[in-house]
């Protein structure tokens, strides 16, 4: 099926990148695959995509899809602001940031929060598995408390959950899923691709070397057993049509900003994902019964992003010239002038 | 009394910070500027909001020196908790005006005091309760101008173009000049040989710019688009210039869209950050930081070099390490941010010696950074930066943009897809690049901080580094010679000084003062790193020479010292001011005689 073509006329080995470097069995490859399925499924366009990611296994990952694409790898903790700058510059780019849970939680932290704040208009994947894989197994700040290292130290200290910070700071699209599971995975980041502003997704995603052991609240065997989905996530690209084949009142359709539809099916008891209350409150209840609570938290789709907020124009800033940008010689003298 | 002196005297008032003496400060300034005489004002403020001791230093010189004086002729003492300490600066047969309450029993007998009840002034005679301490001010400006002979008109100038853009402050402010003026006129005869007298020819077709503010509008007519930033003293005003040059003149009026963006970071990191990602998708970008803003800005410096991402940081020094003298002024980053971050790095810094250089070389960073796609580095100081110079008008660039190697979609066709990022095809190391957004299948390529091949591609194999490396010198060995070269006032003399930056002031004045001494000397004001081969050359032909600068270390001198031939090293002597206060000319006429006078 791989000649199939898109809707841009590009067949999925188009959205593939170099080989992985990461360890047979990573969570984080499972979730490059997702990520190239969602892609080609919507038809990204290779040239307008800019995958931005920091420092640690999860930021290696943006070259293991789309090649074609420009990407940057920058420093430890600050694929935020280079995401951020780069979208100022050219907001015609589809801004695709991967981190991980190093990354975001501990030494990125503030970055994360910031960008959250600004509502800066980017899809910001978290590869999640609460260790430091790259410098061989130390607790990350997202590892659970009595969760235990593969020799069997046991992290004391309160993880920091990227969904509830996001959630607390009123980020416009908030979401957690699990690298096995693809069915959600895939509509959730066209989904987060799709939102104008800034895109959480958590994905817990096993480090099969170092935390898939038991003890591990990060593990795939963990994971499966204690996850909780609170709906079936399908997504509808702009460029379909809504046919809804679900029994009245067991869906929830969100319109996205591009006219794109997320279908939520309700699983067991309805969370209403445009009620941030409720999303913490999930959250909350989940941790309390020790449950993994997966799928679509919150999403505000009427929040201004950051660019549009600033009243930059839709025209790449890159692109303007001289003619825009310097004062005019009759401007420069006057305000020359005003200096005397 | 004595003979007259006209045109030659440095007033210092001394006032209280948060209280409005700012503003009395500039329209004294912007009075004896417009009476023609040259003027060099220097604000000497605390890191405080409201309450702590200030003081404004406006020298006055036929010449039109610019630099700082160390002398004080007419003191304004205003502030009653540095009073005893101010009267001591001031020099014998110099001028006090003060504060009535303040007392002069054991005080000088060899100044004149002409002791004026400001408080009681301002209590009688302004109306408005809000206003009248910010007022009150305004008094004394009103006493120095009958002192000093100041016209009414131009007092009058001064406050209409101090107020431009709030035209109602003008009454009121004149007439707080005014019950200072009168007072003189009214209780005082001239007992001091101080005078102001108009000049022509000497300050026509100048305007007083502070550094920021010239750097700000150098950057808008370099085509900046995204500026990101944290406030930091002495940087901050830099950014706010940019902030308010744009509303005027980057706001389209009709959609009201700004062809700018300028973020404030949450810290430095983030600046230069956003600044870095904004200029890998072809913005031309840049911060603006100072003392622990360029520390914390190391480690994405070192991404922007290895990756090759254009960039420009301007770095507006203070002085001491750590937090330091938060509001002092020094010449102490160059070596640090010369090689900022670790491993080899080595950067591109731009060194402005006047504000105009300030404008012109802050235009011209945006492209150096596209050309050599590096970050260029712009050493400002505080100084230069925040203090009004006098400057002749700055010109309208008469060139356009060079954006550099840049590859275009229709380049790619051409090239059948056929580039790589990092290949060197000139041979100047200098290699193509590509920005995201471009619609060609070959055009993307993989930015990245660990090591990579000639095709951007992860790499760890040693050949391939050290490849690249000796690359990224070349690059740089290019754009040295491209870089401004220094600027040399020589006359075949056996005696040279090298200074850069703000340091020019002093040594402008110094050069004076020693060939009047019969002791001339030739100069070199160095504006970039890497090091022209001017610099070898300059002390090749003098038997000795002289680097001066603003930090304790000799950091410049060091710097030459690695780039000079070892048969020239014994040449170099090092002359080092690094006290927060911007350099005066005796700081380097007194060593110079000292070390003069040593067997050679």
């Amino acid at each position: 099926m791989s000649t199939t073509m898109n809707r841009v006329g590009l067949p999925r080995d188009a959205y593939k990148g170099a080989a992985t470097t990461l360890c047979a069995g990573c969570g984080h490859n499972s979730i490059t695959n997702h990520m190239i399925k969602a892609l080609y499924e919507l038809g990204v366009q290779p040239h307008l995509l800019a995958k931005m990611s920091g420092i640690g296994c999860s930021s290696k990952t943006p070259a293991y899809f789309v090649e074609s694409a420009h990407g940057f790898n920058g420093v430890h903790g600050r694929m935020p602001a280079l995401t951020t700058g780069a979208h100022l510059a050219n907001r015609e780019l589809i801004m695709l940031g991967v981190s991980g849970d190093g990354d975001t939680a501990s030494i990125g932290l503030g970055q994360f929060m910031h960008m959250i704040r600004r509502n800066v208009d980017c899809t910001y994947i978290i590869e999640d598995n609460g260790t430091y894989g790259l410098t061989k197994g130390q607790f990350s700040a997202t590892a659970d408390v009595g969760s235990m290292q593969k020799k069997g130290a046991v992290n004391t200290f309160q993880p920091i959950d990227p969904c509830a910070v996001a959630l607390a700071l009123g980020c416009s699209f908030v979401a957690r899923s699990f690298s096995g599971d693809g069915k959600q995975v895939v509509p959730l980041i066209k989904a987060a691709i799709a939102h104008r502003g800034t895109a959480i997704l958590d994905i817990i995603s096993p480090c099969v070397t170092f935390n898939d052991h038991d003890g591990s609240t990060k593990s795939y065997s963990w994971v499966k057993d204690h996850e909780e989905s609170i709906a079936d996530v399908s997504f509808i690209p702009f460029f379909e049509e809504v046919h809804v084949d679900y029994e009245p009142g067991t869906v929830r359709d969100v319109q996205l900003h591009d006219g794109s539809h997320i279908v939520l099916k309700k699983l067991g008891e309805d969370h209403d994902p445009t009620d941030r209350r409720a999303a913490i409150k999930v959250i909350e209840e989940g941790r309390a019964a020790g449950h993994l609570v997966t799928g679509l938290l919150y999403v505000d789709t009427t929040m201004s992003d950051f660019a549009t907020t600033e009243q930059i124009p839709e025209r790449p800033l890159k692109d303007l010239g001289e003619d825009e940008l310097r004062l005019s010689p009759d401007q420069f003298a006057q305000f020359m002038s005003e200096f005397a | 009394m004595t003979e007259p002196i006209v045109n030659d005297l440095t007033i210092q008032a001394a006032t209280v910070n948060g209280s409005g003496s700012q503003t009395a400060n500039l329209v004294l300034t912007r009075a004896i500027f417009h009476m023609g005489i040259p003027v060099a004002p220097k604000n000497v403020f605390p890191s405080n909001i409201e309450g702590l001791p200030t003081w404004y230093q406006l020298r006055i010189t036929p010449e039109g020196h610019m630099a700082r004086s160390d002398k004080v002729d007419v003191l304004v003492a205003f502030n009653v908790a540095t009073w005893r300490e101010d009267l001591k600066t001031v020099r014998p047969g110099g001028v006090v005006i003060h504060e009535e309450a303040f007392s002069t029993a054991e005080a000088r007998t060899d100044v004149t005091y002409y002791a004026v009840p400001f408080a009681k002034l301002a209590k009688a005679k302004i109306q408005s309760d809000t206003l009248r301490k910010q007022l009150a001010n305004m008094i004394y400006v009103g006493v120095v101008a009958g002192v000093l002979g100041i016209p009414w008109e131009a007092l009058d100038h001064a406050v209409r173009r101090q107020f431009l853009a709030k035209p109602k402050a003008v009454p009121v402010n004149l007439d707080a000049i005014k019950v200072g003026y009168d007072y003189w006129q009214d209780n005082f005869s001239k007992r001091d040989p101080y005078r102001l007298e108009p000049l022509t020819g000497v300050v026509e077709g100048k305007v007083l710019v502070e550094g920021n503010q010239a750097a700000a509008l150098g950057a808008l007519m370099g085509g900046v688009t995204v500026v990101a930033w944290y406030p930091i003293t002495p940087s901050s005003s830099l950014c706010e210039y940019v902030i308010a040059y744009s509303d005027r003149f980057r706001v389209d009026p009709k959609s009201g869209e700004k062809l700018i963006s300028v973020v404030q970071a949450e810290d430095e990191l983030a600046a230069v950050g956003m600044a870095i990602g904004a200029g890998w998708a072809g913005a031309r970008a840049m911060t603006s930081t100072s003392g622990p803003g360029i520390s914390l800005m190391a480690e994405f410096s070192g991404l922007a070099y290895y990756a090759e991402v254009p960039v420009v940081i301007f770095d507006i020094q203070r002085i001491g390490p750590s937090t330091g003298l938060p509001t002092r002024t020094s010449q102490a980053d160059i070596g640090f941010v010369y090689t900022l971050s670790h491993g080899d790095t080595k950067h591109l810094v731009l060194l402005p010696g006047s504000v105009e250089e300030c404008y012109e070389l802050a235009r011209d960073a945006f492209d150096y950074a596209d050309r050599f796609q590096t970050p260029v580095f712009v050493l400002s100081d505080l100084d230069l930066g925040m203090n009004l110079w006098m400057t002749p008008e700055f010109k309208y660039p008469d060139k356009t943009f060079d954006r550099g190697k840049l590859l275009s979609k229709e380049d790619l066709d051409r090239l059948a897809g056929e580039w790589g990022r990092y290949r060197d095809v000139d041979g100047d190391g200098v290699t193509f690049r590509t920005l995201p957004g471009t619609d060609h299948p070959a055009a993307g390529y993989f930015t990245r901080g660990s090591g990579h091949d000639e095709n951007a591609r992860y790499t760890e194999g040693a050949e391939a580094y050290a490849r690249n490396m000796d690359r990224l010198s070349r690059k740089l060995e290019t754009a040295r010679h491209a870089l401004p070269a220094p600027v040399a006032d020589e006359a075949g003399l056996s005696i040279g000084l090298i200074a850069f930056g703000s340091t020019h002031a002093a040594v402008v004045e110094a050069r004076e003062y020693l060939a009047a001494a019969g002791r001339a000397v030739d100069y070199l004001r160095v504006r970039a790193l890497p090091l022209s081969d001017e610099v070898a050359a300059f002390v090749g032909r003098h038997e000795h020479v002289y680097v001066v600068e603003q930090n304790r270390d000799g950091q410049l001198y060091d710097l030459i010292r690695l780039a000079l031939p070892a048969e020239l090293v014994g040449r170099l002597r090092s002359i080092r001011h690094y006290n927060g206060q911007p350099i005066p000319a005796s700081a380097i006429t007194e060593p110079f005689m000292q070390l003069e006078a040593l067997p050679v």
